[in-house]
Formats: C-alpha cells, sequence, structure tokens
C-alpha cells in the first residue's frame, strides 16, 4: 500500500504542530470559537450532541495492521473504548476530549494517518471500490488514482473554501461497489479498444435533501488527464457553484441548474486550457503510484478447494459464511472476506478496541497486512488464501465479528443520528437494531436474498437511505420520531434514487412495516433469483403502498 | 420553563448552569419561570462563552418531574442522559454507577 513519502511525513507533522498550536491557543482563551470552528473542522473535528467527535481519515479506505491496531489504541486511551467506521470509509470517535486530540493526531501521524479534510468545504477523502486490486471484474486497481487526488488535492489552495463540500469515488469495475453515481464526481476506471486505461466521469451525483444521480459528462478520458479535467469541473463548480444558500451549493444544483449540456460545455472549455499544461500525468509517475499498490505476491494454495471443502462440512456456520461473505478472487486460490460489522441487534459500523486488535492480528497472520473499511461500514480482508478461511473464520468468532450477512436485510447502514449526532432529527441506531433482531434467522435472511437497507436519522443523509433498497428517513414531527419508507432506491451502477411510499411510521411501528414490505415481496417475486430491487422495478409502488396502507383506506 | 445548557470547552461534555456554575447532570439545573430570568440566563451564557469556559449555548425547555429538572425534547433528554442504545456510556452510567 500507499507509505508516506517524505514530504506527505513533513507535510502531516507540520499540520499537526500547527492544529496543536490551535487548540492550545483555544484553550487558554487566546482565540474564540468563532475563529477556532473553522480550524477544528479542517482537522476533522466536530462537536456533537455528548462530546466532541474525530473523523480520522483512511483513504480509499485501505488500512494495514498497525493502522488499525493504532485506531483500537486510540479508542482505548483517548475515548470509551470503541469506533465508529462510516459511509466514508472513515472512522469517528465519539467521545475525544478537545485537549487530548493534539495527542491523538501525534499518535496518528506516527502510523501515517490524519484527520485532514475529513470535514468542511474542501475536497473530502476520496473513496474506492473496498475490493480494489482484488477483485475478479476490475480493469485496473482504483486506488493509484484515488491516491493521486489525495496529494492534488491536500490543501489545495484553490478548492479549499468550495461552495460545498465536495467528495470524489473511484472504481475499477463494471460492477460498482462504490457508489459512484451519488458523488459530486464520480470515476469508473476502463480499458477503451486499444487496451488503455482511462475513466467514464460522472458529475453531479448526491443524496442529502436534494437527491440526484450523477450524469456521465465523458464516456473515455486518458489517464493522464485525470486532474487536468477534475482541475476544469472544479474550476466551473468553483466559479458558478451557489455560494448564497447552503442548501443549494452543492455541484449536483449547478448541473441540475445549469444542463448537462452546457456545464459539459464549460468543463470541456475550460479543460481546452489545461489539458497540455503542467497537470498533465506523466506516465512514469502514474506507474510509480501504482507500484506502490503492486498486490501481495500471491503464492500458489491449490490446497484450498479442498480444505474448504472439507471445512464445510464439517461446520454449517462456516459454510454460511462462505456463502454469504467470501467473494472471489481474481487468483483462483484466494478469497476477499467481509467482516460484517452488524453482529444481529449490534451497533452497525461501530467496533471496540480489543475487536480492531484482533482483527489486525487476523490481517497480519492471514491477509498480507491488507485490510479495507468498506462504504458499507463493513471490515474487508481483500486477499486471504482460500486454505486459510477456516482459520480466519474461526479467529472471527472468537471476537464475535463472524456475522455471516453481508448483502442481506440485517447488513444494515445506519448514520449515527439522534444518539450521538447534533444534526439528527431521529433515532437511527435503534431502528437498525430492531430491524436487524426481527430478522434474526439467518435462514429468513438467505431466503429473502440480496436486500440493501439504509436509514438516516435526517435528510443529510448520511445513512445514504435515498439509495437503499428499502431506505428509512427519520424526522421529528410534532416532538415524536417519524420514519419515512423510500423503495427502489440502489447504489450501484444502476443507481436510482428511491421513491416515498407514503406516510411515515412511528418508531413502534416502523419494524412491522418493513416486514410487510418484505413479506409482499416474497410473495410476489418471479423466484429466489429475483431480488428486492429487480422485483420492485418490475412491479412498481402499488402492492406495497396496498400492503401498507390498504386497511388505513378502507377505515377511512 | 427553560434551562441554560452548552458543552465544555476542554472536553465537550454536556453541561447545565446550576447554582452558579456548570454542573455536569441536569436535575439541579436554574429554572427560568419568565423572559426576565431567561434573559439573565442568557447573559450568564453570553459570558460564560465569551470566558471560553462553554461553547455552543443554549436555552432549552425543561420541566419538573418528581422534583428534578428534566429536558422536554428527545435531543435534550439524550443529550442529558446519553446514548439510548448505550446505557453504559454517558450521564446515565456515571449516575448508575
Amino acid at each position: 500500500m500507499y507509505r508516506y513519502d517524505e514530504f506527505d511525513h513533513d507535510f502531516v507533522q507540520a499540520r499537526v504542530a500547527e492544529f496543536s498550536d490551535q487548540v492550545q491557543r483555544r484553550l487558554s482563551g487566546e482565540i474564540s470559537e468563532d475563529q477556532f470552528r473553522p480550524l477544528r473542522l479542517m482537522n476533522g473535528v466536530y462537536l456533537q450532541l455528548h462530546a466532541y467527535m474525530l473523523r480520522i481519515a483512511v483513504p480509499y479506505g485501505t488500512l494495514n495492521s498497525r493502522q488499525l491496531r493504532m485506531l483500537g489504541h486510540i479508542a482505548r486511551k483517548y475515548d470509551k473504548g470503541y469506533g465508529h467506521f462510516t459511509t466514508r470509509q472513515n472512522i469517528q470517535f465519539n467521545w475525544p476530549a478537545l485537549s487530548d486530540i493534539p495527542a491523538i493526531l501525534a499518535d496518528l501521524a506516527s502510523v501515517e494517518m490524519h484527520a485532514i479534510q475529513t470535514s468542511g468545504n474542501c475536497i473530502r477523502n476520496v473513496t474506492a471500490d473496498h475490493f480494489a486490486g482484488a477483485a475478479a471484474d476490475e480493469a485496473a486497481d482504483p486506488r493509484p488514482y484515488a491516491e493521486i487526488l489525495r496529494q492534488w488535492s491536500s490543501v489545495h489552495p484553490e478548492f479549499s473554501f468550495l461552495p460545498r463540500k465536495f467528495k470524489i469515488a473511484v472504481t475499477g469495475a463494471e460492477r460498482d461497489r462504490a457508489a459512484i453515481q451519488t458523488h459530486d464526481i464520480g470515476l469508473h476506471l476502463k480499458k477503451n479498444a486499444a487496451g488503455e486505461l482511462g475513466f467514464a466521469v460522472y458529475i453531479g451525483g448526491g443524496q442529502g435533501r436534494t437527491p440526484m444521480v450523477a450524469r456521465k459528462i465523458r464516456d473515455f478520458l486518458p489517464e493522464a488527464d485525470l486532474l487536468s479535467y477534475c482541475t476544469a469541473i472544479l474550476r466551473v463548480y468553483n466559479l458558478y457553484g451557489r455560494r448564497d444558500n447552503k442548501y443549494k451549493a452543492r455541484i449536483k444544483i449547478l448541473v441540475h441548474e445549469t444542463g448537462v449540456d452546457e456545464i459539459t460545455r464549460q468543463v470541456e472549455a475550460e479543460w481546452q486550457e489545461l489539458k497540455d499544461a503542467e497537470l498533465k500525468l506523466p506516465d512514469a509517475d502514474i506507474r510509480a503510484i501504482e507500484a506502490y499498490f503492486a498486490p501481495p505476491a500471491l503464492a500458489e494454495r491449490p490446497e484450498g478447494d479442498e480444505a474448504v471443502k472439507l471445512a464445510r462440512l464439517d461446520s454449517k456456520g462456516f459454510s454460511q459464511w462462505l456463502d454469504q461473505n467470501v467473494v472471489t478472487h481474481r487468483h483462483p486460490d484466494y478469497a476477499a472476506v467481509t467482516i460484517s460489522l452488524k453482529g444481529i441487534g449490534d451497533v452497525p459500523g461501530d467496533a471496540s478496541d480489543s475487536q480492531m486488535e484482533a482483527v489486525a492480528d487476523i490481517a497480519e497472520k492471514y491477509a498480507f497486512d491488507e485490510l479495507r473499511v468498506s462504504h458499507e461500514q463493513n471490515l474487508i480482508l481483500p486477499h486471504v488464501a482460500r486454505a486459510d478461511l477456516k482459520a480466519v473464520y474461526d479467529a472471527l468468532v472468537e471476537i464475535g465479528l463472524a456475522t455471516a450477512n453481508s448483502n442481506l436485510i440485517s447488513d444494515i447502514i445506519s448514520c449515527p443520528g439522534l444518539d450521538y449526532c447534533a444534526l439528527a432529527t431521529a433515532r437511527s441506531i435503534p431502528i437498525a437494531q430492531e430491524i436487524s433482531q426481527r430478522f434474526a434467522s439467518l435462514e429468513r435472511q438467505r431466503e429473502i436474498g440480496e436486500l440493501k437497507l439504509k436509514i438516516s436519522g435526517c435528510i443529510n443523509a448520511c445513512g445514504h437511505h435515498h439509495v437503499g433498497h428499502i431506505g428509512i428517513l427519520g424526522v421529528e414531527k410534532k416532538g415524536s420520531e417519524l420514519y419515512q419508507v423510500t423503495l427502489g432506491g440502489s447504489a450501484d451502477e444502476n443507481t436510482s434514487v428511491g421513491e416515498i411510499i407514503g406516510r411515515g411510521f412511528s418508531s413502534e411501528e416502523i419494524t412491522d412495516a418493513i416486514e410487510t414490505i418484505v413479506d409482499t415481496y416474497l410473495g410476489l417475486r418471479l423466484g429466489p433469483q429475483e431480488i428486492f430491487i429487480d422485483a420492485y422495478r418490475r412491479v412498481g409502488p402499488a402492492p406495497f403502498k396496498e400492503a401498507l396502507y390498504a386497511g388505513e383506506a378502507k377505515a377511512a | 420553563m427553560k434551562i441554560l445548557t452548552a458543552n465544555r470547552l476542554s472536553d465537550g461534555i454536556a453541561v447545565w448552569y446550576a447554582d452558579g456554575g456548570w454542573a455536569e447532570t441536569v436535575g439541579q439545573a436554574d429554572l427560568a419561570h419568565d423572559k426576565a430570568a431567561e434573559d439573565r440566563l442568557e447573559a450568564i451564557g453570553a459570558k460564560a462563552s465569551a470566558n471560553n469556559e462553554v461553547v455552543d449555548v443554549n436555552l432549552i425547555d425543561a420541566e419538573v418531574v418528581d422534583g428534578v429538572v428534566e429536558p422536554v425534547r428527545l435531543r435534550e433528554k439524550i443529550r442529558a442522559a446519553g446514548p439510548t442504545i448505550r446505557s453504559d456510556l454517558g450521564k446515565q452510567a456515571e449516575r448508575a454507577a
């Protein structure tokens, strides 16, 4: 994986020193909160309901064992023994004292981590497919390009005070696991007919109060032009994006209001001025960054097939986990493993200090020291020999992280909601827990099949509810929590925004409503191969409305 | 009725103004029964903010239940107790201990 060079080291150390000084000056009263707030936000420090919150960047979701161990150490030493992995592939700590944050940042810097640009109106942590480098279906590893974007966007002087935050995601596979069409810029790395690498470029996707699916503005951008083209997009946005209304300040609004043809023309015109200048990426530089992401040397491990076959016979639990949480690797002797942070009734995305350390040990022993954080709030071991899968499973069972529910209804994305977040209008975690418990039976979950359920505790949509097959949005109505349901959303290569199905449900009603929706689907699907989203796209909302609300209409 | 709440600057912990200082629990918070009392609390909050003791100062609705002050809104109840999904954390845990 990428290792800091001298410049990176100096840059992060300088930022730790600078922010430590700012914290000291704040604590001594030398600077006011108004002066300090933008400075702390540039360093990932928020103020939430109970305490400060520190958001730490995990660039493109990639970690090594040493880094994950350090996160466990921070959880134990400075926080309350756990951390929360987020939909931006980052991690948040919920209870740090401001006075401890300089020490936390120094600890992070010792393992090449930081919290820079995890907040503020700048280019945020660039996200990528969590199976990057391992997936059997990718044209190339998207992370070298995410790293190039990270280097380019870090304290970029022109793009540090944008109209609003700006998020970029990159995938290297046809099957989009990075939700690129819900990002300000989505990049699909692919090969053209000549075998050259380049990107399909999407802009203007986003969620929040105005969800929009990104529009493709270029089918093939040569890799050398990545930075000049992104610069052109950002320039057009920085110039014309609205600054008068924060709810209309994201690039999605500009794309919508300007029209995709006109904005494409503007971007292309800007790009003509830039494309042959200093932003053109020299091939040698791309290949040098790529070398950092060279896959581990994967020795032949042909004994895996037999080992897996035997272990399956021996353990039903292993067999189910294998079917659900283990995916094909580009090397036939290997697999990529999803470590579910969605144990039945657990808080989605939370991991304890000791779990983080144990997972780091597993990664070191069995997975070439590589880990990923997925935007679905799970951890990934991208390269595990099939022969070692049983040992990995057994180790995960010991720490309570072997739940075999990847992509099933209990693999819920949930924001922290009103239990932690100062912006939230309703709780989301307890709803996730109740739904997870209602559908606890793995057999029932497998019978239902792939179903992406996503919950947000406010309209900002951190829980991605708009693109859940089933989405739940918690709002406050007359002093109570009310949960609105959307159906038909999706965050893959066929991205769609879910439709509100009808009136909302109270916290007591919502789990029953979800069960009604699921039962309705089971009753109308053409067979187990027709997953929820496909069935919904075929039949539309009517049968679900009928099942949820028909009784009311008759009663009225 | 209103009470004055904020987060302490140094560690961000939620606090309520009570009896001349900032208490870590809400139960004994000073109540404002009228506009004049609210103004007095707001002035205290503004001063504490200017003195860098606390941040994010707010007057919030409260009621008295069994002789103990409680916030009215769910958001403020959660601030006063801790996450509803982790009874081992926050003020509720300290109370239990």
